[in-house]
């Protein structure tokens, strides 16, 4: 799998030469490979967002560079508009940056400022419509008539349809109800499966980064504190806990048995794992 | 504190579609000073029965009565709103001032407490939500948690009885969820205010005194955290979860382990799988 | 980036000038304003320029902030130098094709310059000492009376503080929905008037709705906070006038005769 995305030693500097000046990111540097589903977890502070908006071009970086395929994404700075097109970034409660008379146009909106037109234009608007669970007959409703969740999907859907090559999520399911989280990473996982793109989720939820990723980057003040796959990061739960982020809860039960003796590897994270893991011993314990 | 009776409410209808009754005949009753949590899917009319509760929506049917006092009756209104106040969904759309004194002082203005009082009143306030530090400051720079507290504390410069809270984390990240909750906690059990949380968040449950399930309109389960927890297929079916910890003592049980579904927090739950796996050690009480 | 303008550029701080009840700043620049009109001589003019200056002083206002907040009229300023410069008639100084340079003219755009400077200082003195809350409060009271004649000053107090308050989280949205759209392709930099100004539906639509439903909110909130219009209302900062503002007052009012004399008398 090749590198689709390079962050070389990225800072920026916010209020440079005021005394408010901070560094919001501070010498990153990871990659992200094609394909991959990367989840990047952090305080509000950490430089999540700072991070992410850099990955777009949205952001310029004070030092260091971000490579896209190979290529530094602002070695021409009048084209960092394609940039855009090819790293979707799905901002947090986007639901309120629609503003076309019908789904449909607020859709195509992206794609029509790739240039699509005609025939390319409606399929781009329609697959995604659908990758989101959006029905057809929604397509020609006002989005303010729609539901809050379902204005959501809309939003999601108007990035997915310039067809990124990597999809960037803030906290999709903020201010979801459990029901309508799970919907919508469902249809995140499916479209991460059936497109094969690439996609970076940014979350408070350990849990959820813990459900959907194959890798994870942990962030804190403005640096990396972990990269790696999930079990690798939290085998150093204690670390993360220390550091004031959490442990999905299923980590800090199987901390908590392992505490009390049980030999249970505290880098499980799923219930379905600790319960195997569990029933394991029980077999044991009744062979004895 | 706060009783309703065969409660009916029904959100006028939208351009051809059908009216939506949201609340379809509720019948609780509130104690004072305790802590309840209501929770619900989207849709399930929980935040529609907090609003009865101090007459921003009134009754379509029943009545809800406030310490006695009947939320239709138009000279009560205010006299209701003063009893039971409200904390939203947005930290921002809540703000009325600012400086954040200001803001905290806005309640007892409008109930034209003197001028010496209310400058207690807002210093006691803040010192309860632990915003003391932050008198003059601009409220739109301070984090979502911390807006919070601060319309908390403008609710309590009311001297209410009870705060209604709708929601008021679900738009916070996880620091600012628990800057709130401890300190709705701390107001409970310190100054005996009832706090009721509406919230989507299964875990907020676990140290409520009292845990009302709303689904389609209607109170569907009611009781303490514990015992509404363990009903795990019931909460599933109404497309709520359960907190980790249950929902795998429920596959541990499923597969014949015999550990109680009451062990609703991490250390609990721990006691309850390392006491079914090693009979005969000490026993640890898991109830 | 947006963030970073400060309406009325309110510094808060400990001097005479911060210290003085709102409602006699507000009656001191309009003092300043009539005595400013008022002015014809350069000597009066001298006068007046002093006292914004010892006012200045007093304020403990950088002269960087100061000459800060002339950018945004440097344009007035030039439009009306040229035109006073080359358009009074008078004793012709110097000439260039058909544009003349009179003596009077000369004398007039300086002192129509000067006046706008002075003024726009001036008010810029007031924005940087008294915090938009002050301000309204102050106009609020100083308006009291209008309330016999139904004019809805408490309301329209109310609006403008809550407008002053939104501000800046308004300024903050435009910022977020800017950047969700320009994650889209949205380009705010290209093209001629028409399309610029049509490229800003993407932002003005999602704002004035978000605005609307703000309004909505925070309206349920103040309810919920017993709000009920201005009758019965008090306040946790009682306005009240001091030693010190009948001081500035009356010297205001001195200058301001001591001026308005001068032109009379044609000094």
């Amino acid at each position: 799998m090749k590198d689709i995305l390079q962050i070389e030693h990225l800072t920026h500097t916010y209020g440079a030469g005021t005394p408010f000046q901070r560094n919001a990111v501070e010498d990153l540097s990871f990659t992200v490979k094609e394909g991959e589903f990367l989840g990047i977890i952090g305080h509000t502070g950490s430089g999540k967002s700072t991070l992410i908006q850099h990955l777009n071009g949205l952001l310029k970086p004070t030092a260091g560079r971000i490579l896209l395929d190979g290529k530094d994404i602002w070695a021409e700075p009048k084209k960092i508009r394609d940039v855009r097109f090819r790293v979707g970034l799905v901002f947090q409660y986007p639901e309120y940056q629609l503003f076309e008379e019908t789904v449909y146009k607020d859709i195509a909106f992206g794609p029509i400022n790739q240039g699509k037109t005609g025939e390319e234009l409606d399929r781009c608007v329609r697959t995604a419509a659908k990758l989101v669970g959006l029905k057809s007959e929604a397509l020609d409703k006002s989005p303010f008539e729609l539901s809050g969740g379902q204005k959501r999907r809309v939003a999601l859907a108007g990035v997915i349809a310039m067809e990124p090559e990597v999809l960037i999520l803030d906290e999709p399911t903020a201010g979801l109800d459990p029901a309508g989280r799970e919907n919508l990473m469902a249809n995140i996982r499916d479209f991460h499966r059936n497109r094969g793109g690439t996609v970076i989720l940014v979350s408070h939820s350990m849990d959820e980064i813990a459900q959907n990723v194959d890798r994870i980057l942990v962030l804190k003040s403005a640096h990396i504190l972990m990269d790696g796959a999930p079990r690798q990061v939290f085998a150093r739960g204690q670390e993360l806990i220390a550091a004031g982020l959490d442990v999905p809860q299923v980590t800090r039960v199987a901390m908590a048995l392992r505490d009390r003796g049980l030999p249970i590897d505290p880098a499980v994270y799923t219930v379905e794992e600790l319960k195997r893991a569990l029933l394991n011993l029980r077999k044991e314990g009744a062979a004895c | 504190m706060i009783k309703t009776k065969d409660l009916t409410f029904t959100y006028p209808a939208e351009e051809g579609e059908q009216p939506v009754q949201a609340l379809r005949g509720v019948d609780i009753a509130i104690e004072k000073g305790s802590f309840v949590v209501v929770l619900g899917h989207n849709g399930s009319g929980k935040s529609t029965l907090a609003k009865t509760f101090n007459a921003v929506l009134l009754p379509a049917g029943g009545k809800v009565y406030v310490e006695g006092m009947d939320t239709l009756d138009e000279e009560l209104l205010l006299a209701v709103r003063q009893r039971v106040g409200m904390v939203f969904q947005n930290p921002d759309n809540q703000i009325v001032a600012n400086v954040v004194e200001e803001d905290v002082a806005f309640a007892p203005e409008n109930l034209g407490v003197p001028s010496p009082e209310i400058r207690k009143r807002v210093d006691d306030a803040l010192a309860a939500v632990g915003m003391s530090e932050f008198v003059t400051h601009a409220p739109h720079l301070l984090s979502g948690g911390q807006k919070q507290r601060i319309a908390i504390a403008g609710v309590i410069a009311m001297e209410p009885d009870c705060i209604v809270l709708d929601e008021a984390t679900a738009m916070l990240d996880p620091i600012g969820r628990q800057e709130v909750l401890s300190t709705v906690h701390r107001l409970n059990q310190e100054k005996g205010i009832t706090v009721i949380l509406i919230t989507h968040h299964m875990n907020e449950a676990e140290e409520a005194d009292r845990v009302l399930v709303m689904d389609d309109g209607k109170v569907a389960m009611d009781g303490a955290p514990r015992e509404v927890f363990s009903h795990v297929e019931e909460l599933r079916s109404m497309g709520l979860t359960v907190p980790d910890t249950v929902a795998l003592l429920y596959d541990l049980r499923q597969e014949g382990m015999d550990v109680p579904l009451s062990a609703l927090t991490v250390d609990e739950c721990a006691d309850a799988i390392t006491a079914a796996l090693t009979p005969g050690k000490t026993e640890k009480s898991t109830k | 980036m947006l963030k970073d303008i400060t309406l009325g550029q309110y510094f808060p701080g400990n001097t005479p000038a911060h210290k003085l009840d709102p409602r006699t700043k507000i009656l001191l620049v309009v003092i300043y304003i009539v005595a400013l009109f008022c002015a014809k001589s350069f000597l009066s003019y001298g006068l007046v320029a002093l006292t914004l200056f010892a006012c200045v002083r007093v304020s403990k206002v950088g002269l960087k902030a100061l000459v800060r907040g002339l950018k945004p009229v440097v344009i007035i300023i030039l439009f009306t130098a040229v035109l006073n410069l080359f358009f009074t008639p008078g004793q012709v100084l110097f000439q260039l094709g058909f544009l003349k340079i009179t003596d009077a003219g000369v004398s007039n755009a300086l002192r129509m310059v000067l006046r706008i400077m002075l003024l726009i200082m001036g008010t810029f003195l007031l924005t940087y000492t008294t915090s938009p809350i002050s301000l309204t409060d102050g106009l609020e009271r100083l308006l009291n009376g209008l309330k016999n004649f139904h004019v809805p000053v408490h309301e329209l107090a109310m609006m403008m503080s809550i407008a002053l308050r939104f501000i800046p989280t308004l300024i903050e949205e435009t910022d977020k929905i800017m950047s969700a759209q320009k994650a889209r392709g949205a380009d705010f930099e290209s093209g001629n008037l028409f399309e610029k100004a049509k490229a800003l539906i993407p932002i003005l639509v999602p704002l004035f709705i978000s605005a609307f439903r703000r309004a909505d909110e925070l309206a349920t909130a103040m309810e919920c906070r017993c709000y009920h219009g201005g009758e019965g209302r008090t306040k946790l900062h009682v306005l009240r006038y001091e030693r010190r503002d009948y001081a500035a007052l009356i010297s205001g009012v001195v200058i301001a005769a001591a001026v308005i004399t001068l032109g009379r008398l044609e000094l």
